[in-house]
């Protein structure tokens, strides 16, 4: 069996209590890092462990927290990203539901190392489930001493709040979020100033993912170092990945970085292989922002070696052959998917989600979408593909947030893979209505 | 779009503000605009949608310009501006959900239902609509209830039919 970190505890019983989490060795990493070490010591171990934010970008969390701004008399705050919006991401659900106090504790752990008194959990308003399931946790660590003033009598104070957004997928970006935790729209900042330095209200503020949080506890347990023994070079310990589509055993799974990406598609272990017995046409790695790779890609890099799941492997050959681990939403297509269908698709939830504060996005993913629509029925010109393409180079880096290119990669992708699907479309119309265009020469 | 001309005048009981002041209280002094959205979420909750009204009571509440709630309300999808049906299903249209199912699921409840999406049923139990990703790929196709916002995992036309069935005797009640 692979090595468990966030998931260990996951089959015990009652594992969402706080009796039953505690039971299991749970808050040890807070009362190691309050009553033995100071607030550098934490950062500290947590730039040791080269542990990368599990939000998408993947950017270093030690680093990330040593870029927080120290002014004096002016509080500092901590902002987790629960927005958990990027279609195929589903495993801050799993985590929040399952084991909410693998949140909180981080979160006090996180906290405590930035001196925040005052924390904040944004989830999506329509995991309203998952905000009383926090809510209820949050009380437990509380009546325990984890929590409020003077945590295990160290002096240190901390309040934690859970707070909602309203369906608004943009609200995952971490600016956005800010203005919508201030109560606004969510629009995105322009950056600079980067929220470490101008935050929430203007204060300095670091925003993790909900998975980047819940890993800090082991770290301090354990040790940076031993975190970083874990996974594979740069690519260290963990990584929930969610897995949905054509699979025989969709799920969130806990995999050590550095898992051949064949094995996890097709072991027992994991996702158990295609549903229905069919073959595997493509995968979206790493949300659906992620560039879409043929199957024969994502089993393999173009220079012929096993592709793993790490952030290095995936996107080996750049955007020409490779993709991105992202959020870790793998998403797998069967033979019988349409790769037309599934880019208008995505398309559609780009336009339906971008603020709208950016002409290029704005009005480029609605282009997109429209021109994607007429393709997939039947009415597109082989001109229209060279226009998406044309648009997708107007979107990609001229907006405030990368909204523009999570729009952009997957249709550029899905052209750059599959044009002769796209094509077909066109050159076909009555059959495309009818039939799918099949595995063709993508498959392994 | 908002309805502007429904103006009952809204006046909250007692108990939502208190929860609305508690809410206030998770936030910095000055700062109770943080408050709009989990306020907006409790006032839909009661009252089914957001009239331009009880917008209205709640800028008064929060001390904020009006427009401060409109732009709000009108940004986030969860916030209704019309009247819906008491259950309102909101079935994940995105990618994931599509490639199990998640387009035949929407034509059944359609057909089902016998409203097209958005609209209300004549006896004002059901409406329905498509959403965006709702993060539970691995179970879809999935919809949702709100206002405690229910899951309903991997839908099948059965399954839409047992819980048409429930919500109707739960409605009787
Ligand atoms: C359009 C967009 C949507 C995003 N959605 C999420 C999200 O749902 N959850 C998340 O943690 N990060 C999301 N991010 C990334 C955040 O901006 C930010 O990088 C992340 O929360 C930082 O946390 P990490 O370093 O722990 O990954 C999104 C970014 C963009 C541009």
């Amino acid at each position: 069996m692979a090595r468990k970190i966030l998931l260990e505890h996951i089959q015990v019983q009652n594992i969402n209590t706080f009796e039953v989490y505690r039971s299991k060795g749970g808050y040890a990493a807070v009362e190691k890092a309050i009553k033995t070490m100071s607030p550098e010591a934490v950062v500290e171990e947590v730039k040791k462990s080269g542990l990368r934010g599990r939000g998408g970008a993947g950017f270093p969390t030690g680093m990330k927290w040593s870029f927080l701004a120290k002014p004096d008399g002016i509080p500092r705050y901590l902002v987790c990203n629960g927005d958990e919006s990027e279609p195929g991401t589903f495993k801050d659900r799993f985590l929040m539901t399952h084991i909410p106090h693998a949140l909180i504790e981080g979160m006090i752990v996180a906290s405590y190392a930035l001196g925040a008194n005052t924390s904040y959990i944004y989830v999506r308003g329509e995991m309203m489930p998952q905000i009383r399931i926090l809510e209820k946790a949050i009380i437990e660590a509380k009546n325990a001493g984890f929590l409020g003033k003077n945590i295990l009598g160290s002096g240190y104070d901390l309040e934690l709040y859970v707070q909602p957004g309203g369906g608004a997928y943009i609200c995952g970006e971490e600016t956005a979020l800010l203005e919508s935790l201030e109560g606004k729209r969510g629009n995105p900042r322009i950056k600079p100033p980067f929220p470490a330095i101008a935050g929430l209200y203007g204060c300095p503020t670091v925003v993790n993912n909900v998975e980047t949080i819940a890993a800090t506890s082991w770290i301090i347990n354990h040790g940076g170092d031993e975190y970083a023994k874990i996974g594979l070079e740069r690519s260290t310990g963990t990584k929930l990945i969610s897995a949905s589509g054509n699979l025989n055993k969709p799920g969130v799974y806990e995999i050590e970085l550095g898992l051949p990406v064949e094995e996890f598609i097709y072991s027992d272990e994991y996702c158990g292989g295609i549903a229905h017995g069919k073959r595997l046409k493509a995968v979206v790695a790493g949300g659906s922002s992620v560039p879409i790779l043929p199957a024969k890609l994502i089993l393999k890099t173009a220079a012929d070696t096993a592709r793993l799941m790490t952030y290095e492997s995936l996107s080996d050959g750049g955007f020409a052959t490779g993709t991105m681990l992202g959020s870790g939403g793998f998403i797998a297509l069967d033979e019988d998917a349409c790769i037309v269908r599934n880019t208008w698709n995505f398309s559609r939830f780009y336009h339906h989600e971008s603020c709208g504060q950016c002409s290029p996005c704005r009005e480029g993913t609605g282009w997109m979408e429209k021109i994607l629509h007429k393709i997939e029925y039947g009415h597109g010109t082989l001109q229209d593909i060279s226009l998406l393409e044309e648009i997708n180079k107007k979107i990609e880096g001229n907006t405030i947030c990368p909204l523009g290119d999570a729009a952009a990669w997957p249709v550029a992708s899905a052209i750059r893979h599959f044009r002769d699907e796209f094509e077909w479309h066109v050159n076909e119309p009555m059959l495309s209505q009818k039939n799918n265009y099949g595995l063709a020469n993508y498959g392994a | 779009m908002l309805r502007i001309h429904d103006t009952t005048p809204v006046k909250f009981h007692e108990t939502l503000v208190e929860k609305f002041r508690e809410i206030v209280g998770r936030y910095p002094e000055g700062k109770q605009k943080s408050a709009l959205l989990p306020i907006l979420h409790l006032a839909q909750a009661e009252y089914g949608w957001l009239s331009p009204a009880t917008m209205d009571a709640v800028a008064v509440f929060l001390s904020i310009k009006p427009i401060e709630v409109y732009e709000v309300a009108t940004f986030y999808t969860m916030f209704f501006l019309n009247p819906q049906g008491r259950y309102v299903l909101e079935v994940c249209r995105t990618g994931p959900c599509c490639l199990v199912g998640a387009e035949k699921i929407m034509q059944y409840l359609e057909q089902k239902l016998g409203v097209k999406e958005g609209e209300v049923t004549i006896d004002g139990l059901f409406s329905w609509r498509g959403v965006e990703c709702l993060a539970a790929c691995g179970m879809g196709p999935v919809l949702q209830i709100g206002p405690n916002y229910t899951f309903y995992e991997n839908l099948t036309e059965q399954g839409i039919d047992t819980l048409i069935d429930e919500l109707k005797a739960k409605s009787q009640k």
